[in-house]
């Protein structure tokens, strides 16, 4: 177990995306990095470079103009990394499900690791599933959590 | 002249959380110009509303955008009332009143926020999203959720504000207006804050009247014009004056906002003292008659107009929605040419862009 596998799990950093989200979960993930919930205390940094990320952070339903950017996305973040599919309606479509512009869930285009319920998901189940994939992805680096 | 560069700006990028793509021509570091490319939000929520039945569009209008879902439900909800038409209770109009200026107030507090962000003032940032916490917690115990609130219903609301929860709320509402009044000193007086804004994207007032703005963009160029004056909802009876900045740059659009978050919370104040008892809702009979309707309410971000069309079954036959952002983007193109590179993050946040509600 080298030292960058342990501060990978130790201090994940994050790509959030936004696909045709309502925005609602997009502030609710920035609250969790702001004073009251503050994430930041556990080693999370919010990333804009894909490059640089271990767990990605994915809010909104996936449309047809969008599944090109998350392939993309989700492609340039090195491996091992984790996908963190936030909200009902990236979970599963949720309250979009019969629009006519939209595919369904993440987990339509990409392989998602954890699903966070709620519409809008609070912060406290956000950083729940935060801990969740890091559980995941400690095993998949092989380091003790 | 120097060689030409055209670099993307998004979707993905580190300023806005939403997908919005400016196609941005470089000359060295100015720009010379901008053309937006839109779609990537695009869900058809206005064609999901027509296959839906009308009552379970409450929620769909509501996730148009969740940071104005209040405002959306409500609007909503006004515009179905007006197509049948039915008048909902004094005591409901009040309640839908508080409701919506309270989402102003964490809203502006979100993008005050996440202009000290843009600008590198960090601490500042975490000290308005601190405070936007306190506004979310009443939200969340009088509505029962921290973004999307869901209280509106065709005829009236589902929940009422009792005493306990008044006396929280005023008392919660008032340490929230102190606080917030320390911090806009701080944004308004700060010579980095100014350095970066004064004279950044400057909008005149023919042009802001040209390209058809509005909110508090419009507002910041000096035009006195915001649907509260049209006194639906309870304005009529709150006094309600529009806030106006003349100078149309961005420290200008800010104070807009910051001022507007000082009033929100002062209207909230005046609203409570002057609610009247009684019923909250009034059952609404039968389906949507074959009828037509407008509405316009003044959210955060500016004007949402909603136009409505029954046809006596229970589905709606159209719905409309424009958004007060579809109308700001074209200001964009105005502002952004002659500016710095590293000024386009500001510029682009001044108009407090909502993409998901732009494109729907
Ligand atoms: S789960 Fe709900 S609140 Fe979250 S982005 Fe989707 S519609 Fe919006």
């Amino acid at each position: 177990m080298g030292i960058i596998q342990t501060s990978q799990v130790k201090s994940p950093w994050i790509l959030h995306f936004c696909n045709s989200s309502c925005n609602g979960c997009d502030i609710e993930v920035l609250a969790c990095l702001t004073p009251l919930y503050d994430v930041e205390r556990f080693g999370l940094v919010n990333m804009g470079n894909p490059k640089h990320a271990d767990v990605m952070v994915v809010t909104g339903p996936v449309n047809y103009r969008t599944a090109r950017v998350l392939k993309n996305l989700y492609n340039q973040i090195p491996d091992p990394k984790m996908v963190i599919a936030v909200g009902a309606c990236a979970s599963t479509g949720g309250v979009f499900h019969n629009c006519y512009n939209i595919m369904g869930g993440v987990d339509k285009v990409i392989p998602v690791d954890v699903y966070v319920p709620g519409c809008a998901a609070r912060p406290e189940a956000i950083i729940d599933g935060v801990v969740l994939a890091l559980q995941k992805l400690s095993k998949a680096v092989g380091v003790a959590k | 002249m120097a060689p030409r560069t055209v670099a993307p700006f998004g979707p993905q990028h580190p300023v806005l959380p939403e997908p919005i793509q400016l196609k941005i021509t470089y000359e060295d570091e100015k720009v010379v110009n901008v053309v937006p490319a839109l779609g990537y939000g695009h869900r058809g929520i206005e064609k999901a509303c027509e296959i839906n039945e009308y009552p379970k569009n409450i929620h769909l209008c509501e996730r148009i955008c969740g940071i104005c879902s209040c405002m959306h439900g409500i609007s909503y909800c006004e515009v179905v009332e007006r197509l049948w038409p039915m008048e909902v209770p004094p005591r409901a109009k009040y309640l839908r009143t508080i409701w919506s200026e309270m989402s102003r107030t964490h809203s502006h507090l979100l993008w005050l926020g996440l202009l000290a962000d843009a600008l590198g003032f960090e601490s500042m940032f975490m000290q308005f999203w601190r405070i936007r916490e306190k506004v979310l917690d009443l939200l969340e115990m009088t509505c029962g959720s921290r973004v999307t609130q869901s209280v509106s219903v065709v005829g009236g609301v589902r929940r009422d504000i009792d005493d306990e929860q008044k006396k929280i709320c005023i008392r919660t509402l008032q340490e929230v207006r102190k606080e917030v009044e320390a911090l806009v000193n701080v944004l308004a007086t700060d010579p980095t804050v100014k350095a970066r804004t004064v004279g950044v994207g400057v909008l005149t007032k023919e042009q802001a009247i040209l390209l058809g703005n509005n909110g508090p963009h419009l507002r910041a160029s000096g035009v006195k014009e915001d649907c509260r004056m049209l006194g639906m909802q309870a304005y009529g009876e709150l006094g309600f004056e529009p806030i106006v900045e003349t100078d149309g740059d961005c420290y200008a659009r800010a104070l807009v906002r910051a001022r507007e978050a000082l009033q929100a919370i002062d209207l909230q104040l005046e609203a409570f003292s002057k609610m009247p008892e009684g019923e909250i809702f009034v059952r609404p009979k039968g389906s949507p008659p074959a009828n037509e309707a407008v509405y316009r309410c003044e959210q955060a971000r500016g004007e949402v107009f909603y136009y409505a069309k029954g046809n006596g079954t229970r589905n709606l036959e159209r719905l409309r929605v424009r958004t007060p952002t579809f109308a700001n983007i074209p200001s964009l193109l105005v502002m952004l040419p002659g500016s710095e590179l590293a000024d386009v993050p500001i510029i682009v946040l001044s108009i407090d862009p909502c993409i998901s509600c732009t494109e729907r």
